[in-house]
């Protein structure tokens, strides 16, 4: 066939193009939705608390991703810097994804419990005053914002819709689970660690008098990574073997 | 006898922009009115603005009666435009580009405490789109619209469509950018608009495609020219990909936030196909279009190889949607779909020294243009980066390279190489070709201008990717270092430390290249406002010469 044909037949040329670029992303990225063993078996990985997932939101909104990985690489220095590699199991209930691209700060992957929800107060205030090298930017107000959690059901169930297990109950109860995991004196917390296993209650940002947004981003930061249990993890096994 | 056709056929674009521009206006005061996320007002306002500019642009040009510019030949005044546009965004996305490299050297200077706005993670999403979509998008749009209507002998199709497509696009741009600035962003990287300027761009890329294709179907060439099969793969892959990677569900209508369909290692591969291919089709396919239209016309040398031509174009758009998994190296992607990713990365080398080669080559039998015209001289430069660029890629996606490179900055001096040598430069040349050819002047007003606009960028480019090297691999290697007792060698804090003096120089860099523009900028405004104008005599053959 001359390649005239292409030249002649602008219908042609255009259907030419759309077959041969959509073959690579069908044969890469299909299979990654029925392959089994994309995601590892493995016990512990709960959605995210309406706390946590306010949190994750005030993240994606400040670009936090932009220098911050979570992704451990299964490389020597990253696991002995960071702690054990990551797996795609730890991000299934991330939509979107924030792996990252980037390291101008160090990944964050297993930060949760690394650092006191004091030092993370001090560091979003101002990071120079703890760490004097940082070259990170202040979020001092985000201790002086109130939360704005008046959507915060429509947002477990638009994370429903895309696949995330949130229970009608979870829904129904989710601004009680926000307000109780800030206020670890309060009712509720019960309820709340029912719903949300080993979820951590406390007043995050160290001012009980309202939740802010710094509440909800400390909330999120200290459990990533703290989720999963390795012991119920076997890297060998046949359905882990990837 | 086009104008002809177009006054006595029924103006359907006349119909389809305004019903298009008022259910525009109509969503957005409905959103104003009734989101209860004022940040979503603001974008809905924003908007609204945009759709009543546009709205008062159709009226004045419209309003009564065709207007002039429909009776000549070619449609031109949308591609002056998009060109005025592109140097508009190109000098902002810079700026904005340099401010955040300030803000990494000198924190303590360039970080304001009370306005949120301005810290780097809402900054920088603002320079990489400002510079891709804004600033490349309005000169891919504009060319495109030049070189398509060239090469067929026919005036855009679709009437006052092409006015829609530009105007449209910028809404996008303008949404797009206020966005970020509010805390408004998908946080996926190059895909950061929310659902609803997506849409928008949906809308405005179907009718860029309709604008180009139609174009196609008017044409008075037999042939549809190799640059336009750069420009259509572009247009058509850059919507596959814009569809899938942002396929998402809002809160609500009426907040500014959505999630994405995909989850985790889906949504990490599904972003990087996406994301590598923005890279492949905005910044390559498309570019690609400007090279095989640019250099032979300015060169006055026919395109070195036909056959090299259709070789470059069918393994590059092939191959290239292959290589996005190799931003997910030794991450938690399936191995398979990495070394998949690896292997076409590598492979992806040879169509792209392809072009670059019948790029070059094109230049046979006229090199000696390089020393008197600085205009072809950028774009001779420009293929030449494309090259360095387009070995450098596979280099850093091959799995032992990227355990060292990834997460660097050695990433961002490869992307700036990238950005700056090529796509820069190949814009620059373009423009420095079209303002004399659509403003009908003799020549630009100032060549020792351009001499100094090429020396200054080039200068800023050493430096902004030397820099970003240097760095980058000690970067890397510190993070590695063990110390004689097995311990790591180094915090991650004095890595941070480490950067300090290529971050001031990679800004110095960026000052250079944004000083280049400016001074390109200049040369533009007194071309147009104070050249000389080309005589009629000179302009007849340049058209009769057009048809290739």
């Amino acid at each position: 066939m001359k390649h005239e044909v292409f030249e002649r037949h602008s219908i042609l040329l255009l259907i030419g193009i759309l077959i041969v670029v959509a073959i690579g992303g069908a044969v890469e990225i299909a299979p990654l939705f029925w392959v089994n063993g994309t995601i590892e078996k493995v016990g512990g990985i709960r959605p995210y608390t309406p706390l946590e997932l306010a949190g994750r939101n005030i993240y994606v909104r400040e670009g936090c991703y932009l220098c911050h990985s979570q992704m451990i690489r299964s490389l020597r220095d990253e696991v002995e810097r960071y702690g054990h590699y990551s797996l795609a199991a730890e991000s299934m209930y991330d939509h979107p994804f924030q792996w990252g691209s980037e390291r101008t700060g160090p990944d964050l992957a297993r930060v949760g419990g690394k650092y006191s929800d004091e030092w993370q107060r001090a560091h979003l205030d101002d990071p120079r005053s703890v760490v004097p090298e940082s070259i990170m930017p202040p979020y001092k107000f985000l201790a002086e914002t109130p939360l704005d959690y008046r959507d915060i059901k429509d947002q477990l169930r638009a994370n429903r819709t895309v696949g995330v297990p949130y229970s009608d109950e979870d829904i129904a109860s989710a601004v009680k689970d926000l307000e109780a995991q800030a206020n670890p004196d309060g009712d509720g917390v019960d309820a709340l660690k029912k719903r949300y296993p080993n979820a951590q209650a406390r007043d995050f940002d160290g001012n009980p008098k309202e939740i802010s947004e710094a509440d909800a981003l400390i909330a999120y930061l200290q459990v990533l990574g703290t989720m999963v249990d390795f012991k119920t993890y076997k890297a060998g096994a046949p359905e882990n073997r990837r | 006898m086009e104008t002809v056709q177009s006054r006595s056929a029924l103006r359907l674009d006349l119909f389809i922009v305004p019903a298009m521009l008022a259910a525009g206006l109509f969503a957005a005061i409905v959103e104003a009115a009734k989101s209860p996320d004022p940040r979503m007002v603001i974008q809905a306002w924003t908007f609204a603005a945009c759709m009543a500019v546009t709205a008062i642009f159709y009226l004045v040009n419209y309003g009564g009666g065709l207007p002039q510019d429909e009776r000549s030949g070619y449609a031109d005044n949308v591609v002056k435009a998009g060109v005025i546009a592109s140097m508009f965004w190109g000098i902002a996305g810079m700026t904005v580009g340099l401010i955040a490299a300030l803000q990494l050297s000198f924190p303590h200077l360039f970080y304001f405490p009370d306005l949120p706005f301005t810290n780097f993670g809402r900054i920088r999403p603002l320079h990489t789109s400002a510079v891709i979509f804004a600033f490349g998008g309005n000169a891919l749009i504009a060319t495109s619209f030049y070189v398509v209507q060239r090469t067929t002998r026919a005036r855009l199709f679709g009437g006052s469509l092409p006015w829609f497509v530009f105007w449209g696009y910028n809404t996008f741009i303008v949404l797009a950018g206020t966005g970020y600035l509010l805390g408004i962003t998908q946080a996926r990287e190059y895909a950061e608009p929310e659902w609803y300027a997506d849409i928008w761009l949906t809308v405005v890329w179907v009718c860029y495609l309709l604008t180009f294709l139609g174009t196609i179907w008017k044409r008075k060439e037999p042939h549809i020219y190799v640059a336009n099969w750069f420009y259509l793969a572009f247009i058509v892959t850059i919507a596959m990909l814009h569809v899938v990677n942002h396929l998402g569900v809002p809160v609500t209508l009426f907040s500014s936030k959505s999630v994405s369909l995909f989850s985790g290692v889906q949504d990490a591969l599904v972003q990087w196909w996406y994301g590598h291919n923005a890279v492949g089709f905005f910044l390559t396919a498309g570019f690609l279009g400007i090279m095989y239209y640019f250099i032979p016309k300015r060169a006055q040398r026919p395109i070195y190889s036909y056959r090299l031509s259709i070789v470059h174009f069918w393994t590059l758009i092939f191959i290239y949607i292959w290589a996005g998994p190799h931003h997910l190296l030794y991450t938690a992607l399936p191995e398979w779909a990495q070394t998949l990713g690896m292997t076409f990365s590598v492979i992806l080398w040879m169509p792209s020294w392809g072009g670059m080669i019948n790029g070059l080559m094109t230049l046979s039998g006229a090199w000696d243009k390089l020393r008197t015209d600085p205009v072809l001289r950028m774009l001779a430069v420009s293929v030449a980066f494309y090259g360095m660029a387009t070995f450098e890629g596979p280099v850093m996606s091959v799995n032992v390279v990227n355990a060292l490179s990834h997460y660097t900055n050695w990433t961002i001096g490869h992307v700036h190489s990238g950005s700056l040598g090529w796509v820069g430069y190949v814009t620059f040349g373009a423009i420095y070709c079209l303002a004399p050819w659509l403003w009908k002047k003799e020549r630009l007003y100032s060549n020792a201008l351009v001499e100094w606009h090429f020396w200054i960028s080039t200068l800023g480019i050493v430096l902004y990717i030397s820099s970003m090297w240097v760095a980058g691999i000690m970067q890397g290697l510190m993070w590695r270092a063990y110390n004689d007792y097995g311990f790591l060698e180094y915090s991650f804090v004095e890595t941070v430390q480490a950067m300090h003096p290529y971050y001031i120089i990679r800004a110095a860099g960026g000052a250079l290249y944004l000083s280049g523009a400016l001074i390109m900028a200049y040369n533009l405004w007194k071309t147009v406002t104070a050249g000389v104008p080309a005589t009629r005599t000179a302009a007849v053959p340049a058209l009769a010469a057009e048809a290739v």
